[in-house]
């Protein structure tokens, strides 16, 4: 049975590396093929553990192909590099299979401290420091919550088996309390309003390859989490729906309009990556609802979290990748003004950017746009009008900034300096992550059949 | 339902194939990339007349069907179809598709690979949005060609193009991404988006529930076409993304994309939200009766030769959005007739007004003046273009107004009456406007030694004086193969179904309920007008 294939691969070379987070991605699949709770059911390897280990299994894999070059030109250490990511997606593996919450705890924790450390991997830049002493103080204190939530819901059930819980009383003050502390500390990892503010700061601090395994692994990770305890639960009530509701709103809200003044290209996209944690919070909104009439209902709603987090991965590292790329030595050059004429200089860097950031925007053709479909669908399936039409308009606000990069990028000439500019090299490993998330974009936009089929099994919680 | 072969998804993805082709040329050969462009373009519209025979006049329905399963969960089909109504407008689309390849022959000298390939994308999504069947892929065509079109504008347009070409988008998607929502209501009221199977439905009488809910999604729908056409208090995004787009740019907007919103209304909006509908006509037609004064009065007064012909849009659609709404077989008919003659007419205006700036750089009427001196045969182009456009009887823009007024009458004297002032001011504003530029001394020196047109322009303007010539001649070409498409609408329209339906009414489409008086009178006052 498979826990956690990524911890052996700690060898210190690139391709080591590539090969322990492959293994990994396969051994998910040996998983299935064998799927059922494991270590006395704190595990459950199921159609659904098994979809988040390939995302961050393949999310660990662009990361490590992307990191490379970027590490050489940074001038860092490469094996620890790849230790901590390995780690740290060896943590959300758990995380996304946990069946039980204090092995989510050490889920958590593994891949939070990696986190951390990673955040501050280019010691010498005092931006990097910061956002690792940011994110670490903050992610300690969600930490805190989400064990003092643990207590608390055990204190109220007796068990820490999610299954076990099935049958608790959902309306004990306690369990709705623990949950709430729960729900807090995941909150701050998938960084939902009002527990957001770190995010640009980190994100902006953070080596851009982090960043982009940020914006892409432990969000995808905390979701699942997320998913899981708020599905198998009783917790379909009222009171979570107005939670999800309100955190939904909030979340859009603060990350559209926060990004709408962004000059800084890591902000503008870690200010959009809070946005997208609210439009996936809508999908939550509506898991709440339609659980609580019927649980057949609530299958195309998980099956929107999970293709967003998908087509989301895709694109964020793809375009953290170009980002990283084009920063250049010590990351200088990441404002709007360095991308102006970028389409002159560089045409299908710009070409590809544009796409990632038309599927951020939701426009067909791209994975972006069928993600956000399914999460429309299932707030109108809900009847959650309301929470539809607010998404609407969020996504409005975000196709101002999504298209003010492109416009940065087509529309004005560069500056004399800019112009002068030779063409960022791109190296293999990093075309590698491009091809790869740019077919995926634009394959899982004109046909998103397959994953959308498997997410949609009726098994896909094991139970 | 497959038969007649895959024309209609060739017509589709036929300008993709050549937009792939023109993006793996080399950059810097102009001539070449233009030379392919145009055989591309061209190609496209003699496919399109393809569609001629496969549309025979009085067969209702849509023909030469596709349809392929797209997406399992929910069920999305590849579905596409045509009717008159849309055959047209796809001929409208290829053909002023190669006119505007010929018209940015020479004035886009910069990236021109990428601007070419823009123009068939634009090109694609338009056909997609007149030939989708099923709402999911409209929606998605609809989408589709947003971006082209925000980038001819954003980047080969004139000074303020980046504030245009993001206001015309943020517009949009405004309006779109509501209809969105609007399109999954839809489905989970019916269970399908496919657009035959939902109105089959509705003739057997399905209904929305409640007429609140009915009426929501008939905003939902109707917000995202009024912004595209558009009608009036929603039209300011058109002067600015007229004015500051490329000839080719404005040629296509206002060709094309603003007949989007006229032909979602016809083709969404009445059918699929009959009771909404008629609830809601009285209001439509009023916006469309300010929107038809106001555009006028805004282009008596503009300095600006283009902006004067963007607003003259604005009326002309008010014209058709009143003819739509007039829920009468002739005003809809002649609402088709002028979405098609103002695509003509409007787009032959913005080229002239193009090949004027190519020459001078600027759009101010005072910079120009007795121009006709210089340019004899550009200025009587200009004129014949401007006559048509003002309603001139033998030519294109006649045809369409005067059904829209005649059949609005019928229906509300008023409305006609208010609408009618409209032809009035527009023969004012571009009679008054073409005197000061082409009548009169040169009043400006540089002006009197420009050259008349090229025979390349000539070549383009011949074109479009020879098809105005014969939309306003042989104006029953038309009006015979769209008539049975606009009367399926009447009476998928007609107001008795919807919330005191009893007996389900079957077979909608091919068996009107018995031809009624007010019908027989319809097809004699057709026949008087010789439009059979």
């Amino acid at each position: 049975m498979l826990l956690q294939p990524f911890v052996r691969s700690r060898q210190f070379f690139t391709a080591l590396a590539l090969i322990g987070s492959l293994a990994g991605t396969l051994a998910a699949i040996f998983a299935l093929m064998n799927s059922g709770p494991g270590f006395y059911g704190l595990i459950q390897s199921d159609s659904f553990s098994f979809f988040f280990r390939i995302l961050v299994g393949t999310v660990a894999f662009l990361v490590v192909l992307a990191a490379g070059p970027y590490l050489d030109r940074e001038r860092l250490p490469i094996a620890e590099f790849y230790a901590l990511l390995l780690f740290a997606t060896a943590g959300m593996g758990v995380l996304a299979s946990a069946q039980e919450l204090l092995t989510a705890f050490i889920g958590l924790e593994m891949s939070s401290i990696s986190s951390y450390i990673l955040a501050g991997y280019r010691r010498d830049a005092l931006k990097s420091s910061e956002s690792a002493m940011k994110y670490f103080l903050l992610g300690s204190f969600a930490t805190a919550f989400f064990l003092y939530g643990i207590a608390l819901v055990y204190g109220a059930t007796g068990t820490t088996l999610l299954d076990q819980m099935a049958s608790a009383d959902t309306t004990s003050t306690l369990l709705k309390l623990g949950l709430a502390m729960i729900l807090i500390g995941l909150g701050f990892k998938v960084a939902a309003a009002p527990f957001q503010v770190w995010t640009p700061d980190v994100y902006e601090g953070a080596p851009t390859p982090v960043t982009a395994l940020f914006s892409a692994g432990p969000k995808a990770a905390a979701f699942a989490l997320l998913l899981r305890i708020f599905a198998t639960v009783p917790a379909a009530t009222q009171f979570w729906f107005w939670a999800f509701w309100v955190l939904a709103v909030l979340t859009m809200f603060a990350g559209n309009l926060g990004a709408l003044v962004q000059t800084n290209v890591k902000r503008l996209l870690a200010y959009s990556s809070i946005a997208h944690a609210g439009y996936i919070l809508v999908a939550f909104a509506a898991v709440t609802t339609m659980s609580s009439e019927s649980n057949s209902g609530a299958g195309p709603a998980y099956a929107a979290v999970l293709f967003y987090l998908l087509s989301y991965a895709l694109v964020k590292l793809g375009a953290f990748t170009i980002v990283s790329q084009l920063g250049g030595a010590g990351e200088k050059s990441l404002s709007l003004d360095d991308y102006a004429g970028l389409s002159q200089r560089q045409p299908f860097v710009a070409a590809m950017l544009s796409v990632y950031l038309l599927s951020l925007l939701g426009l067909p053709v791209t994975a972006g746009f069928f993600g956000k479909f399914y999460i429309f669908k299932a707030a109108v399936n809900s009847h959650l009008l309301w929470l539809a039409v607010l998404m609407a308009i969020n996504s409005v606000i975000g196709a101002y900034y999504y298209l003010r990069v492109i416009v940065v990028m087509y529309m004005r000439e560069p500056s004399a300096e800019g112009a002068a500019l030779n063409p960022v090299p791109f190296p293999v490993g990093v075309n590698l992550v491009l091809l790869i998330t740019f077919a995926g974009t634009i394959l899982f936009g004109v046909y998103p059949n397959p994953v959308i089929n498997f997410i949609l099994r009726a098994d896909l919680l094991g139970h | 339902m497959l038969h007649g072969g895959h024309l209609l998804s060739v017509l589709i993805f036929f300008p993709v194939a050549g937009s792939l082709a023109l993006l793996l040329l080399r950059g810097d050969d102009h001539k070449f990339i233009r030379i392919i462009a145009m055989i591309v373009s061209t190609a496209e519209f003699l496919f399109s007349l393809l569609m001629l025979p496969g549309v025979p006049i009085g067969a209702a329905g849509y023909q030469l069907e596709e349809n392929v399963k797209w997406i399992t969960a929910p069920p999305i089909n590849y579905h596409v179809g045509v009717d008159g109504i849309s055959m047209f407008l796809v001929l409208l689309t290829t053909f002023l598709t190669p006119i505007s390849v010929l018209a940015s022959w020479n004035s886009i000298q910069r990236r021109v690979k990428e601007f070419f390939v823009m123009l068939l994308l634009l090109e694609v999504g338009v056909v997609g949005v007149f030939l989708s069947l099923d709402l999911f892929l409209f929606f998605v065509f609809w989408e589709v060609m947003l971006i082209p079109m925000a980038l001819l504008i954003g980047i080969w347009g004139h000074e303020r193009r980046v504030y245009a070409a993001v206001k015309f988008v943020l517009y949009t998607m405004t309006g779109s991404i509501l209809m969105l929502v609007g399109i999954i209501w839809l489905y989970n009221a019916t269970g399908t988006f496919d657009l035959p199977v939902i109105q089959q439905a509705m003739a057997n009488g399905l209904l929305y529930g409640a007429p609140r809910t009915e009426m929501l999604l008939f905003l939902a729908f109707f917000l995202a076409f009024a912004i595209k056409v558009p009608l009036f208090p929603l039209h300011t995004w058109l002067p600015d993304a007229h004015v500051e787009a490329p000839t080719a740019g404005s040629v296509m907007l206002a060709g094309v994309l603003l007949k989007l919103g006229t032909y979602g209304m016809i083709r969404f909006c009445l059918p699929l939200f009959p009771e909404a509908s008629h609830r809601a006509a009285g209001w439509v037609a009023l916006l469309a009766i300010i929107g038809i004064i106001y555009g006028a009065l805004v282009s008596m007064v503009q300095p600006n030769l283009k902006k004067l012909v963007a607003y003259s849009s604005v009326s002309h659609l008010g014209f058709v959005v009143l003819g739509i709404f007039a829920f009468h077989n002739i005003s809809m008919q002649g609402a088709v007739f002028q979405m098609l003659a103002h695509g003509i007419s409007t787009g032959a205006l913005f080229l002239l007004v193009g090949m004027l700036y190519d020459r001078r750089h600027t759009f101010e009427i005072s910079d120009y003046g007795g121009l006709s001196t210089p340019m004899p045969k550009l200025a009587a182009f200009f004129l014949f273009v401007a006559l048509s456009s003002l309603g001139l009887p033998m030519l294109n823009g006649f045809v369409g107004e005067f059904l829209i007024l005649l059949g609005t009458y019928q229906r509300h004297w008023g409305w006609a009456s208010w609408a009618a002032l409209g032809v009035i001011l527009s023969a004012c504003y571009l009679l008054w406007s073409y005197q000061r530029v082409f009548f009169g001394e040169v009043t400006v020196e540089k002006n009197r030694a420009l050259p008349d047109a090229s025979w390349r322009e000539k070549g383009i303007l011949a074109t479009m004086a020879v098809v105005t010539l014969w939309m306003g001649i042989g104006s029953a070409f038309i009006t015979r193969r769209t008539e049975i498409a606009t009367k399926t609408v009447m009476e998928q329209i007609e107001p008795q179904r919807p919330y005191e339906a009893t007996a389900p009414v079957k077979e909608m489409k091919l068996a009107p309920t018995g031809p009624t008086r007010e019908s027989e009178a319809q097809a004699a006052s057709m026949e008087r007008l010789g439009t059979r």
